[in-house]
């Protein structure tokens, strides 16, 4: 495997609301003040190798957006550090601001991510005249050439982001991300709020720059179809932790944790034989509070397996047969000891 | 290519016939008072080219002695109501917008950045406002034009600090939603620097709220300096402004020489209720919620 550009290395990340005046000075008075933070995302580290694709795959409110944020400079972490070619993501000690441009970022609702009042051409152009990737005399010729990579025609660039239709508009926020000549791609849910016919043609044209420009990923998303489509690799997250981590056909075949194979069940499936014609096994239970994670293993009140130990002991993400990586006591598939 | 924003805007503005009117009398009202100085049969402020013989006469009087037609009639010290009113309405004009200006400026830096830094400064900042903003601000604008003393940047001091705290909440309102917006995410890892970040993006972007503020506020400090300036405590008695004509006259109208108080009056209103009927129309084009 080639030589990971990213390394993500025990990255937490808490969301305190700060308690306000009444309840510091009754924090001061010995008196309960409720804890509300939120783990969002403890304790993870992970690698992405140069030109791989890498899922990431949870339920809503699992951390997976958060970590993308924090991988792409956004979010600064609360613990640990996101390195891409060794350099942390976030420069600064006390203020923490984003320096690298080799990470950008696409997000998943294209009617807010483009500035309403910028025209396309100078949306693409803004960050790489900024940072002197090109001057401003080459721009028109660059834009143009990047909206030809994403299919568009080069006179959008003089048109505003309402004349175009959701898919166009993720097309364009693809073109500003290249713009920038990233080294890696965060795409947080590229596809989640596009009409399907849409997102075939926006997963398309992903799969089509990988190819022509050796594009490294990381591609978040609820949808196990579409990770299945495009990822080398795959992610699965469980309330903040990496649960299973693996080459995307392994852990589509044989899952190792006793989560991934409930979300696998849980796809609906149109079955052409048998009893059950169109059958599904959603996953018993909800989804615990992030404000009050169970202790243990998080999964073990929604696990068939679980026993005394998964209450109490957290499993680690730790090796397993042929490349896998898994966070359970007693993964489905053989330990590699 | 389709229109600019700014024919789209006017096209809209256009189906409105009161605004149109109401704009059209603002203009008109605007430049008049600019050229006041050669329309007028009278410099209103030249004390020496009155006639006290020509003092109180009514609408319509051809005064003999220097052969003006006085067709708002004179006040109390001979001064020809019309040219008075004409440039009353120019200091009006120019104190209300330069404190709508500078008033605009202050509080919408001060919301931008409140709402864009967050945290304590955001706290003490916008606290410091609500504060503010209980008061009335004819009672701060009161207690600033007797602390200051009379004269046109003092009026136009206290007038800013009654007023530039509604810029403020209104910046900081229209910026905090901004700020949460994808497109501010995606410039800020770029990354762009935060200060470009906030002037080309946020701000911009904020605009539609504020110039519905603005445009009420430019009505509001011409208001409150003629409230001012008939309480006495605006400009000096040698440079009457609107509310001074009208306090000038109040004292004759139940003696029947209603003019002196009543013209200023009415231009005074007609010039505040068309920048409202005009405010009106730019905040309902644009509230995206009354569109469409």
């Amino acid at each position: 495997m080639s030589p990971a550009i990213v390394e993500v290395r025990n990255v937490s990340r808490r969301f305190a609301p700060t308690p306000s005046i009444g309840e510091r000075i009754a924090g001061l008075f010995g008196a309960y003040v409720e804890n509300r933070t939120v783990h969002a995302v403890d304790r993870v580290s992970l690698d992405i190798a140069s030109g791989e694709v890498l899922g990431l795959v949870g339920e809503s409110g699992c951390g997976k957006s958060t970590l993308g944020r924090v991988i792409a400079g956004i979010h600064p972490p609360s613990d640990g550090e996101a390195f891409i070619h060794g350099e942390p993501v976030m420069g600064g000690q006390r203020r923490r601001v984003k320096t690298t441009t080799r990470v950008q970022m696409i997000f998943q609702d294209p009617f807010g991510s483009l500035d309403p009042r910028f025209r396309i051409g100078a949306t693409i152009a803004e960050g790489p005249i900024a940072h002197g990737l090109i001057r401003r005399a080459e721009a028109r010729a660059e834009v143009a050439r990047w909206l030809s990579a994403v299919g568009l025609p080069a006179d959008a660039a003089d048109r505003f982001p309402h004349q175009f239709s959701g898919g166009q508009r993720q097309r364009i926020a693809i073109a500003r991300a290249l713009a920038m000549q990233p080294d890696i791609l965060v795409c947080d849910e590229p596809v989640a709020s596009l009409d399907v016919s849409i997102q075939a043609q926006i997963i398309n044209l992903f799969l089509k720059l990988r190819r022509e420009l050796n594009l490294t990923m990381l591609f978040i998303s609820h949808d196990l179809g579409v990770i299945r489509h495009i990822c080398d690799r795959v992610a699965i997250m469980y309330l903040g932790r990496i649960v299973e981590l693996g080459r995307t056909e392994d852990i589509y075949t044989r899952p190792a944790h006793h989560y991934t194979r409930a979300l696998l069940d849980s796809v609906p499936k149109l079955v052409t034989t048998g009893d059950d014609l169109v059958s599904f096994r959603p996953i018993s239970g909800e989804l615990p509070s992030p404000l009050a994670p169970p202790p243990g293993c998080h999964f073990h009140l929604r696990c068939p397996a679980a026993d005394a130990r998964c209450r109490s002991e957290a499993p680690d993400l730790r090796d397993l047969a042929d490349g896998r990586r898994a966070a359970c006591h007693h993964p489905l598939i053989d330990d590699r000891t | 290519m389709t229109a600019g924003p700014v024919a789209q805007f006017w096209s809209e503005f256009r189906v409105n016939r009161v605004a149109v009117v109401a704009l059209a009398i603002v203009a008109t009202i605007v430049v008049l008072s600019l050229v006041a100085p050669w329309i007028t049969p009278q410099n209103p402020y030249d004390m020496s080219g009155l006639r006290l013989a020509d003092a109180r006469r009514p609408p319509g009087f051809v005064s003999p002695r220097t052969g003006i037609t006085h067709w708002l009639g004179t006040d109390g010290q001979g001064r020809d109501v019309l040219s008075a009113i004409l440039y009353g309405l120019r200091v009006s004009i120019e104190i209300g917008l330069s404190a709508g200006i500078i008033a605009f400026s202050l509080g919408v830096t001060l919301g931008t950045f409140a709402a864009y830094l967050g945290g304590r400064i955001e706290a003490l900042i916008m606290r410091f406002i609500d504060l503010q903003l209980s008061f009335p601000a004819i009672l701060l604008a009161l207690v600033l034009a007797a602390v200051l003393g009379q004269g046109k940047w003092q009026l136009v001091a206290a007038l800013v600090t009654a007023q530039y705290a509604y810029f403020a909440r209104t910046a900081h309102g229209a910026a905090a939603t901004e700020r949460s917006k994808d497109y501010v995410e995606a410039a800020l890892s770029t990354p762009l620097k935060p200060h470009v970040v906030v002037l080309r993006h946020i701000l911009p972007n904020c605009m539609p709220p504020l110039i519905v503020v603005a445009t009420v506020q430019v009505a509001n400090s011409i208001a409150l300096e003629a409230t001012l300036s008939f309480l006495g405590l605006g400009l000096p008695v040698s440079e009457p402004s609107l509310g001074m004509l009208i306090a000038n006259g109040f004292q004759y109208l139940l003696s029947g020489r209603y003019w002196i108080s009543i013209y200023p009056g009415i231009a005074l209103i007609v010039l505040i209720a068309s920048i409202n009927l005009v405010g009106d129309q730019v905040r309902d084009q644009l509230n995206p919620r009354l569109r469409r």
